[in-house]
């Protein structure tokens, strides 16, 4: 069998499998679980683009997400009369510019032609003093807008520019992340952008000024019809979700599929090729003239830009923005099951893998709640008692099947379902 | 005087008892990359573990109403550590050994890891819920000791019989290990192996007694470390992933594979945590008299506030990524 018929009945089984968990959880349930998927898709995309063309071990997805979501909910979300109004944007001003002193003050001591011990001596004097800097401006700035507006509101755009500018956003943080942090190898980088993700989330999530920190935003606007719009034609409250969700679901497909496209165009042109060869031997690669480190950082603000595009959609989708919900599970290594279990280097099988593990991870959820309640049936016939929790319990089963799923993929299937294919020219 | 023993209690104590956690995970952790070659993420649900499996026994002896002058966590953590170590060990056989035999590249180790890490995580939290636990609500009571300061005209310097208990078990834990490494031939072989295991393995070493040797001691010390963690604050089954970067940090700014770089960049980043959050406002609070009137002492003078406590580790772990990978001591890299 061929891998392009081995990929055609896995899709095939997947859509199987769709219309049977369709038939289980109800249209509007299957909906929701759907688009997340496609959200979910997207962001496994950019990890195959990071890790399957470039070998690249971002263990920091998490933080792209988040700024992803950031993005969106800053873009879409109404404007703040009372912030714009008031003296919070002096504030800001006023330590933007203390953020830009700061910076040229470190930039100038960067130029000052000093070596060895006292030029660190006094690049870590003028990082302090910047920081200080910074902080004593950015500090009243944050009291002041919590104080006043609660935070500083969105700009009331459409949510589809605020995808774009959570790709843009993503994108420009990952350049500067990649360009500290990519001359590191495998374990090192890993534990880098672990760091860094973290780093991030620590800044989102209490920066209450900027994000409205764990208080949560919500609502944030939808890009297509709601329900609500549907419902005020007259359309039945329990088909307008099917319409609505419909609608999102057809966009973000959309979406999916022009990054497919363009993806899929690079892999098989002359960019992707360099890439495979880096991935698989960049000290040969570099031999061959090839900016090993540069081609490294094109990869990873590729990958990030779409992360954080896939980030965004999620966000404006369930329609509310809450830092403390971004755990690494769910927002990392999930996104490794998915590209490792659909085949690394592979656009279709990450992006199958997306699907099928976003499914299995949800669903595991209800399953073993069912399978508790059995069990706790049984136990207490035996006169031992019910289970205690089940319903807050059973949802860590899905951690549980997440790591018997990477394990299970890496001792059986290391390649992936749909396996990369290496074409060897004769 | 006040001012230095509010020091004390607040950086020095909570320094070294952070650090003590941290470079009893650090050093597991290390050496496992020295041997294994793989940075291992589970460690932190290994410490998490093994700190369950302490609060099991101990929950059995309480009980039957058996209650020490020591806190029972410390009294059961032999057996729990007998625990931690045969779950390593399987999960060694079943998992890491067959990516292992085929030959597996390092960071497809890492990955296993972490999916060792989500099936651990996901069985704590099956058995534990979400909530906390603590050893000192079934009727022990954590002693609290004041060295009395009165006649430097000061408050007292505080800490808890936990706190002392940690430090001591640190001490002899690396004491132990130090002889160990130094003194025996299986430490001397795991040394060798750990610089370079493909000459250990020509001379004769055993390499398969090595690496299951490395779990048993990281099994122990991380359940060491986990079980004084939750005996000074509280159990809870998510410590694990915020332990696990400082852990990693540690090990990478002492170098990995490095020891006794792990100790010291344990006790670095606990005291450089408990510092960056320290508020200096106080100490300088003496001054205010002196100094002339325009110059107003704020509040707060902490370096970082105090939600970014666990960010210096990162900052500090990204820091020595770029200024210096391979660590203090110089470290060994995939």
């Amino acid at each position: 069998m061929n891998s392009v018929s081995r990929a055609a009945l896995l899709y095939l089984g997947l859509a199987v499998f769709i219309v049977l968990v369709g038939l289980w959880q109800g249209p509007a349930n299957i909906s929701l679980l759907l688009l997340q998927s496609t959200a979910f898709a997207l962001v496994a995309l950019g990890l195959n683009v990071q890790f399957g063309y470039g070998g690249l071990f971002n263990f920091g997805i998490l933080g792209f997400v988040m700024i992803g979501g950031f993005a969106v909910t800053f873009v879409s979300y109404p404007v703040s009369k009372t912030f714009w109004t008031g003296e919070g944007p002096i504030w800001l001003l006023r330590a933007l510019v203390a953020f830009a002193a700061g910076f040229a003050l470190v930039w100038g001591a960067r130029r000052l032609p000093l070596k060895g011990g006292w030029k660190a001596a006094l690049m870590v004097l003028c990082y302090f003093i910047a920081y200080v800097v910074y902080r004593s401006q950015i500090d009243p700035a944050a009291n002041y807008i919590e104080k006043h507006d609660g935070f500083i509101g969105g700009l009331g755009l459409h949510p589809v520019l605020g995808w774009i500018f959570g790709g843009i956003l993503a994108g420009g943080v990952a350049w500067i992340i990649g360009k500290i942090a990519l001359g590191l190898r495998s374990d090192y980088l890993a534990i880098a952008t672990i760091g860094i993700s973290e780093i991030i989330r620590a800044l989102i999530k209490n920066a209450d000024w900027l994000t409205r920190g764990t208080l949560t935003v919500s609502p944030i606007p939808w890009p297509v019809p709601t329900p609500g719009d549907y419902q005020d034609h007259g359309v039945a409250p329990a088909v307008s979700f099917i319409y609505a969700r419909g609608g999102y679901l057809a966009l973000a497909l959309v979406v999916v599929a022009i990054v497919m496209f363009l993806i899929q165009r690079a892999y098989g042109g002359p960019w992707g090729r360099m890439m495979r060869a880096i991935r698989d031997n960049f000290i040969a690669a570099n031999s061959m003239g090839k900016n090993v480190t540069a081609r490294q950082l094109e990869l990873f603000v590729l990958g990030a830009v779409l992360m954080g595009i896939g980030g965004a959609m999620l966000v404006s989708m369930l329609q509310i923005f809450d830092p403390g919900s971004y755990q690494p599970i769910n927002h990392t290594f999930l996104f490794w099951v998915m590209v490792i279990v659909g085949g690394a280097g592979n656009n279709w099988g990450a992006l199958l893998g997306a699907m099928l593990i976003y499914l299995v991870y949800t669903l595991s959820g209800p399953l073993s709640q069912a399978l508790f309640y059995a069990i706790s049936g049984w136990t207490t016939q035996l006169g031992w008692g019910a289970i205690p929790d089940i319903d807050s319990r059973s949802l860590q089963m899905r951690v549980f099947v997440l790591g018997v799923v990477i394990v299970l993929a890496l001792r059986y299937a290391p390649k992936g379902l749909i396996p990369e294919v290496v074409r060897r020219e004769r | 005087m006040d001012v230095l023993v509010f020091f004390i209690n607040k950086v020095l104590v909570a320094g070294t008892v952070l650090g003590s956690i941290y470079a009893l995970g650090a050093i597991g952790a290390t050496l496992i990359f020295g041997i294994l070659r793989f940075a291992h993420f589970a460690h932190g649900d290994m410490m998490t573990m093994g700190a369950f499996f302490a609060f099991l026994i101990a929950l059995v002896f309480y009980h039957y109403g058996i209650y020490l002058p020591v806190p029972m966590g410390f009294v059961v953590m032999p057996l729990a550590m007998l625990l931690t170590i045969a779950v390593a060990l399987g999960i060694d056989k079943t998992v890491y050994a067959p990516l292992r035999r085929r030959g597996a590249r390092p960071v497809t180790l890492l990955i296993a890891s972490i999916g060792v890490t989500l099936m651990l995580q996901g069985l704590i939290r099956l058995f534990f819920g979400t909530g906390q636990y603590s050893f000192f609500d079934y009727g022990e009571t954590k002693s609290i000791f004041r060295i009395d300061m009165s006649w430097a005209g000061a408050r007292p310097i505080t800490f808890t019989q936990p706190q002392v208990l940690m430090v001591i078990v640190t001490v002899v834990l690396v004491l132990i290990l130090n002889f160990f490494l130094t003194g025996t031939r299986l430490g001397k072989a795991m040394r060798a192996m750990a610089d370079n295991a493909d000459l250990a393995q020509v001379s004769g070493i055993n390499t398969q007694l090595v690496v299951r040797l490395t779990w048993v001691i990281a099994a122990a010390l991380a359940c060491a470390a986990g079980t004084m963690l939750s005996l000074d604050v509280s159990l809870k089954p998510d410590l694990a992933f915020n332990i696990i970067l400082p852990i990693f940090a540690a090990a990478i700014v002492g170098g990995l594979g490095q020891v006794y770089g792990a100790i010291a960049g344990g006790f670095l980043l606990g005291f450089a945590e408990t510092l960056g959050v320290f508020n200096w406002s106080t100490i300088l609070r003496p001054l205010a008299g002196v100094l002339p009137d325009w110059i107003v002492i704020p509040p707060d003078l902490s370096l970082v506030p105090t939600e970014y406590k666990l960010t210096v580790s990162f900052v500090i772990l990204v820091i020595t990524l770029l200024w210096r990978p391979t660590g203090i001591f110089k470290g060994a890299s995939t």
